[in-house]
């Protein structure tokens, strides 16, 4: 009895670190989805690109300063990856910028937006070929360290690092969503997303309102990825393989809806937790497809979203 | 002289390849080029009618559902009708939704069915695949020269039957009333024409292109493993009929033959040029540069080489 109730409720637990994870990368699908009108297939290698860039300059500052190399209390990471996460989380919104500037832009000038998607596919595909390129496919850590999971009560356990990662994530999700509601700059990305012709009119700068869409986007796709590195090994296609719950969870909460992404994400991963325990591993990955699948027959415009 | 009948063999076998990605295009350029539908599961829909084919075709084996020693044309037409149906599962569920929906759809069926492929051991033999798939002509194959020629004779027939009835249907009301449905999908439904319709019916018949593909690949190399379908295989569709020519068929196939031709040169080069411990590597490399090929494509050059005839109807000449 105990033990049967231990199992069902740790699987909760999993299925929510894997959910925060999902929750952050899928506020990015559902910001660029709404406010630039496109299903960006590359989110996932944003995901992927912020871990190996933490990855690089933790790296770099453990050869340079050995004493960034210390753990930080009951952490399993160094100092230095902490300092080289919030480093990677900008650049990563820059690198965005950049493809933007390169690929997007021209594109939306041209007024075919639909052509964006077959970009973004593309684009995705090369940039996940560069990780592997410059870093290989084989398997990297953070850190090599082992951490003990400490009991919860009900028979939950979950690691130091598991539970930073939640509330991180909780952290993230609070500030961008008070930022959404809450100042000027939220109020004229919400306009362009309703609406972006009568947004110019009214005088809105929509380039700027697109900028701060991929710093957003990216840079939480970014943070989404250096936590999913903490719990999974880091490998070019972990963001690739994270795309479908993406969406899946994007559309489950509602297209443009930054709760509903997270309440979305949260959905899928402890649907996916869920799978792993009663019908396998192997299983897992088919779970974001009936997600989307149901949500797409029953309900279209998801859990929190607006009608069209 | 040996020499001589390897290339004309080796000749014959790529291009009947090209021809047969070229089949896959031409059902892409049915879906986006003529109607606007986004498709970005072609691998999902090429592996299906792939293994449905090799199912029917081969022998038994034991350990294995399947195997009923069918006639390959049996296996063909399996294929075609296994993908159409799934095209049109999938098109029901989503084409009456925003058109991005497809696109994410299709893409989910693409790792559902390589998900299937793996695990499902006892119906698609896992990651090790299906082999000993029966070849067209084999008794010919002892004469690789005859054998190679016989097929790249059975792929230019379909080919050439595809694209007849492809460019027929063009030209019919119903192919224009696909172009409308693109255009302005408003005006065609206050025409009177049910959109809905018209768009799943572009995506089967599409889609019953690629499971031919998938089929007449699997039983041309003789055997199929997941790793064949995975993402890379639909970004090289697509840019096969971004560098040819989106809604043009002739496009299509150009695409095909260049971005085959380029995707072994830059084999063969990666080959010279890398020692085998580095050949990972070098295969991302070629991955980048057909992305960069299609991304300065799109944006530099989105008609493609041979793009689309605008015109309303023959019958109609200028009038676009």
């Amino acid at each position: 009895m105990s033990l049967a109730g231990a199992i069902s409720l740790q699987f909760l637990a999993d299925g929510l670190i894997a959910g925060a994870t999902i929750g952050l990368g899928a506020i990015g699908v559902t910001l660029t989805y709404s406010i630039l009108r496109f299903a960006n297939f590359a989110h996932g290698e944003f995901i992927s690109i912020g871990c190996y860039l933490t990855l690089t300059i933790a790296g770099a500052c453990g050869a340079w300063l050995p004493a960034s190399r210390a753990t930080l209390g009951d952490f399993s990471l160094s100092c230095g990856v902490i300092a080289a996460a919030l480093l990677a989380v900008p650049l990563t919104g820059l690198l965005a910028l950049g493809l933007d500037a390169v690929l997007f832009r021209p594109l939306r000038a041209r007024g075919t937006p639909i052509t964006a998607v077959i970009a973004s596919f593309g684009a995705s595909l090369a940039l996940r070929a560069l990780l592997e390129l410059a870093f290989s496919s084989r398997p990297r850590y953070f850190t090599q360290e082992l951490q003990i999971a400490i009991p919860l009560g009900f028979g939950v356990r979950a690691t130091p690092d598991q539970m930073a990662l939640l509330g991180v994530t909780a952290v993230l999700v609070v500030a961008l969503h008070v930022i959404l509601t809450r100042t000027g700059t939220g109020r004229a990305m919400r306009a362009v997303s309703e609406n972006p012709t009568l947004a110019r009119v009214v005088g809105i700068d929509v380039a700027q309102v697109i900028r701060l869409t991929w710093l957003f986007g990216a840079g939480l796709a970014a943070s989404a990825g250096i936590l999913l590195g903490l719990v999974v090994q880091i490998r070019p296609t972990m963001g690739a393989e994270l795309l479908l719950p993406l969406f899946a969870a994007a559309i489950l909460g509602g297209i443009g809806s930054v709760p509903g992404a997270l309440a979305g994400g949260l959905i899928v991963g402890i649907a996916e937790a869920a799978t792993v325990q009663f019908a396998g591993a192997e299983w897992r990955a088919a779970v974001a497809f009936l997600v989307l699948i149901a949500v797409l027959l029953l309900r279209p415009k998801g859990l929190f979203g607006r009608a069209d | 002289m040996a020499s001589m009948s390897g290339m004309l063999a080796y000749g014959s076998g790529f291009v009947t390849l090209a021809l047969v990605s070229g089949i896959a295009c031409l059902g892409l350029n049915l879906q986006w080029g003529q109607t606007g539908l986004f498709n970005v599961g072609v691998a999902g829909f090429v592996a299906l009618g792939a293994y449905t084919s090799a199912l029917l075709t081969t022998a038994p084996v034991a350990g294995r559902l399947g195997g009923y020693g069918l006639p390959i044309v049996v296996g063909w037409t399996a294929a075609m009708l296994t993908a159409a149906a799934a095209s049109a599962c999938v098109g029901a569920a989503t084409l009456r939704l925003k058109s991005d929906y497809l696109a994410i759809t299709s893409f989910g069926v693409a790792v559902a069915v390589e998900l299937v492929l793996r695990n499902a051991e006892s119906l698609t033999g896992g990651n090790f695949g299906i082999g000993s798939i029966p070849r067209p002509f084999e008794r010919l194959s002892p004469e690789p020269v005859a054998f190679g020629l016989a097929n790249l004779l059975l792929a230019c027939l379909v080919v050439a039957g595809a694209v007849l009835v492809l460019e027929r249907l063009l030209r019919s009301p119903w192919g224009r009333v696909l172009r409308a449905v693109r255009e302005d999908e408003r005006a065609a439904s206050a025409l009177g024409k049910h959109v809905a319709r018209y768009r799943l019916e572009a995506f089967a018949i599409g889609g019953a292109l690629m499971g031919l593909a998938g089929a007449m690949q699997a039983h041309w190399v003789g055997f199929i493993s997941p790793d064949n379908y995975e993402a890379a295989l639909t970004f090289q569709i697509w840019t096969m009929l971004i560098v040819g020519g989106s809604g043009n068929n002739w496009g299509a196939l150009l695409g095909a033959g260049l971005v085959s031709m380029l995707w072994s040169a830059s084999g063969l080069a990666t080959g010279l040029l890398f020692p085998p411990e580095d050949q990972a590597r070098a295969a991302a490399l070629r991955i980048v540069a057909i992305g960069v090929l299609l991304a300065v494509m799109i944006v530099l050059r989105p008609r493609g080489l041979i793009g689309e005839r605008l015109g309303v109807s023959r019958h109609l000449p200028g009038v676009r």
